[in-house]
């Protein structure tokens, strides 16, 4: 027989019991429904963290000022003073693989305007701080390298700070005071929001000249961080490098010793959240196919009654001249038929699940081609293994007693 | 056709002129833990091609016992079953399905029909596992209902069908792969006399035309339709005689008045 006329059969057999057949299709159904639901739901989270991270800038290493342990008590992050000024610009003039660098330091404090206040993340840097991060201005401009070399009161504000404390007013040209300091408002920056890395709120910020932080405002002259770009993606990696190696010699610390600073890849962050939203998708998508695997025991249970329900059916068949291999091959049909049927409205269910989600959740959800292909391949798979056993049984029947059976 | 190669087919399922029947010194017996039980204790017996026999017996002396060994569906404990000249006793389980698809057409006294099947599906399938397509089975089907006069019922179910109608469809099941041998196992068991003579009017005109029938049955009348009678009793075969004063079918039928 070829698998054509076994196929129609198959289906003839399933048409014969419709409410049966379709409850059984639907734990395939909701199985493979659920994976390519759960599947689009972890990659479209993973290419969202993705796109924020290059909308970051991949290139992107971040040197931070480093821990010191001082008798016993560990300082954290930041504790140290000796990553200067000098150093972003010898890192400048001797790592090739750089290409950019801007210095920050910063401070928390209350930001007035008028009757408002709001208290946010003071930011010291340089012009080329704006450029390194790609970070684009929704009004106004970035306050000048002269600016800095003056110390100028002047700042450019985020998108969070705008919206507290100038819900009403255009905030361009007004004045806004930071520790009782008149500050010239530049440029707003476009909305950025939480970065996907740190998950802070990138916009709740103001940031200044350095100078003007330092001499002014916190009164500190060493550097919390240096923002670098390097090359490209690729050359990050050899950028870590040449800065760390080229820190360790200038803050002199001997082989063996600790850094006093940390440098921070981007490159490195964008594969680790790769990494994360893998493994998710992976859960996601492993905790669905436990309902695909209830399904399928699903129709071995029916396969298992229908064989039995049809005893007498496979004794005729065998009488007639059907061989072992042909019951078998019919029982396992009507599991992959079944399966296969089940797995095709599964498809089109996932779809449907994930536009739902779309739509009320707002997530971004990815139906990946792939997913589709494995899972018509994971549901074809289930139905030959879980209509393996049933099919087995019915081809091992007595015809004699088969006959017989009431 | 798994573990069988094509020419073994052919070879088992060869249509030589005569069709016979050949039973050496068969045996079976049950092993039902500490004690044996024999159904069957050494039946010889030839039937030859063309002939009608009807075997009977009560219940447990072996007839059922006896037909599903010739009709290939079980093996002799021991002993010889020659079917067309081929030991069948050491075929295996493949080659006696081919064997009963293509030399043996069995009818039953349930009928045994697919329900939720129509009559023409129900005729066509042993052409199914017969190699042969669609299409000619279709036809052979339209061929073996039209000769038992239901060639306008094909697309009836079952349930749509009386059980003289229901039993001439199992005829015509059972001659669509053009056997040597039809066997019937009480096949008038379920059906009323009148029915009954009808369905045996058939087999008489089936066997007129060449084709050897073997009918298990307990009722003394439609033994008396067949040519000759097999009296079985505890496994053994106890008279062994041809019909005399044998009455047709056709003529019984012509007697009888139809009730309806």
């Amino acid at each position: 027989m070829d698998l054509i006329a076994v196929a129609r059969i198959a289906v003839r057999a399933l048409a014969r019991n419709k409410m049966r057949s379709s409850l059984t299709m639907l734990g395939i159904i909701i199985g493979v429904g659920a994976v390519i639901a759960m599947v689009g739901v972890g990659q479209g989270a993973q290419q969202q963290v993705q796109q924020q991270i290059a909308a970051m800038g991949s290139n992107i290493l971040f040197v931070g000022s480093g821990t010191v342990t001082r008798g016993g008590t560990h300082m954290g992050w930041g504790a140290t003073k000796t990553l200067v000024y000098a150093d972003m610009l010898a890192i400048l003039r001797e790592c090739p693989a750089v290409k950019a660098a801007a210095p920050g330091s910063n401070t928390s404090s209350q930001v007035v305007f008028g009757n408002d206040n709001w208290a946010t993340r003071i930011n010291g840097t340089e012009p080329q701080y704006f450029d390194i991060r790609n970070w684009p201005f929704l009004e106004g401009t970035a306050f000048t390298q002269q600016d800095v070399e003056m110390a100028a009161n002047v700042a450019v504000i985020g998108e969070s700070v705008r919206k507290n404390l100038f819900a009403a007013t255009d905030p361009l040209g007004q004045t806004i005071r930071i520790k009782s300091l008149p500050f010239k408002v530049v440029g707003v920056l476009a909305q950025k929001g939480t970065s996907a890395a740190m998950g802070d709120d990138q916009d709740d910020v103001v940031l200044v000249p350095i100078t003007t932080l330092q001499k002014k405002i916190s009164g500190q002259d060493w550097l919390r961080w240096i923002m670098v770009s390097a090359t490209s993606r690729q050359a990050s990696y050899a950028a870590q490098e040449q800065i760390t190696s080229l820190l360790r010699d200038r803050h002199r610390i001997r082989a063996g010793q600790d850094d006093d600073f940390m440098v921070r890849n981007l490159a490195d962050m964008a594969d680790l959240a790769d990494q994360a939203g893998s493994i998710m998708t992976m859960l996601l998508a492993s905790i669905a196919s436990v309902s695909l695997i209830v399904g399928g025991i699903g129709i071995m249970n029916i396969m298992l009654v229908s064989v039995t329900e049809r005893t007498r059916e496979i004794g005729i068949r065998m009488a007639i001249g059907a061989t072992e291999r042909n019951v078998q091959s019919q029982f396992l049909t009507e599991a992959v038929v079944l399966s296969l049927i089940g797995g095709a409205i599964g498809i089109v269910f996932g779809m449907g699940a994930s536009y739902l989600i779309t739509k009320t959740l707002g997530w971004v959800v990815l139906i990946s081609p792939l997913a589709i292909v494995t899972a018509v391949v994971f549901s074809m798979a289930v139905g030959i293994f879980f209509g393996f056993y049933p099919a087995r049984k019915a081809a091992r029947l007595n015809p004699i007693e088969a006959l017989r059976y009431e | 056709m798994g573990t069988m190669s094509q020419s073994e087919i052919d070879i088992a399922v060869q249509q030589p002129r005569e069709s016979t029947i050949r039973v050496l010194d068969v045996h079976k017996y049950y092993d039902l833990g500490e004690t044996r039980v024999h159904a069957l204790r050494g039946i010889t017996m030839d039937i030859a091609s063309g002939e009608f026999v009807a075997i009977m017996g009560a219940s447990g002396s072996g007839k059922s016992t006896f037909m599903n060994i010739i009709g290939c569906l079980d093996k002799p404990s021991s002993g010889n079953y020659f079917l067309d000249g081929i030991d069948v006793s050491g075929l295996s389980k493949d080659q006696l399905a081919a064997i009963r698809n293509r030399k043996i057409g069995f009818v039953f006294q349930g009928f045994n029909l697919l329900s939720r099947t129509t009559a023409l599906e129900n005729v066509e399938l042993p052409t199914l596992y017969a190699q042969v397509s669609k299409e000619e089975g279709e036809q052979r089907a339209r061929e073996a209902l039209e000769l038992v006069g239901l060639g306008d019922r094909s697309t009836h179910f079952p349930s749509q069908l009386s059980g003289g109608q229901q039993q001439r469809v199992a005829i015509a099941r059972a001659l669509v792969n053009k056997p040597s041998i039809l066997l019937a196992d009480e096949p008038t068991g379920n059906l009323d006399s009148h029915t009954s003579v009808e369905i045996m009017e058939i087999l008489e005109r089936l066997n007129d035309s060449g084709l050897t029938i073997v009918l298990v049955t307990h009722e003394h009348d439609i033994s008396q339709f067949a040519r000759r009678t097999i009296q079985f009793r505890d496994g053994r075969v106890r008279r062994d005689e041809l019909v005399v004063n044998r009455q047709t079918a056709s003529h019984v039928l012509k007697d009888i008045p139809v009730e309806d």
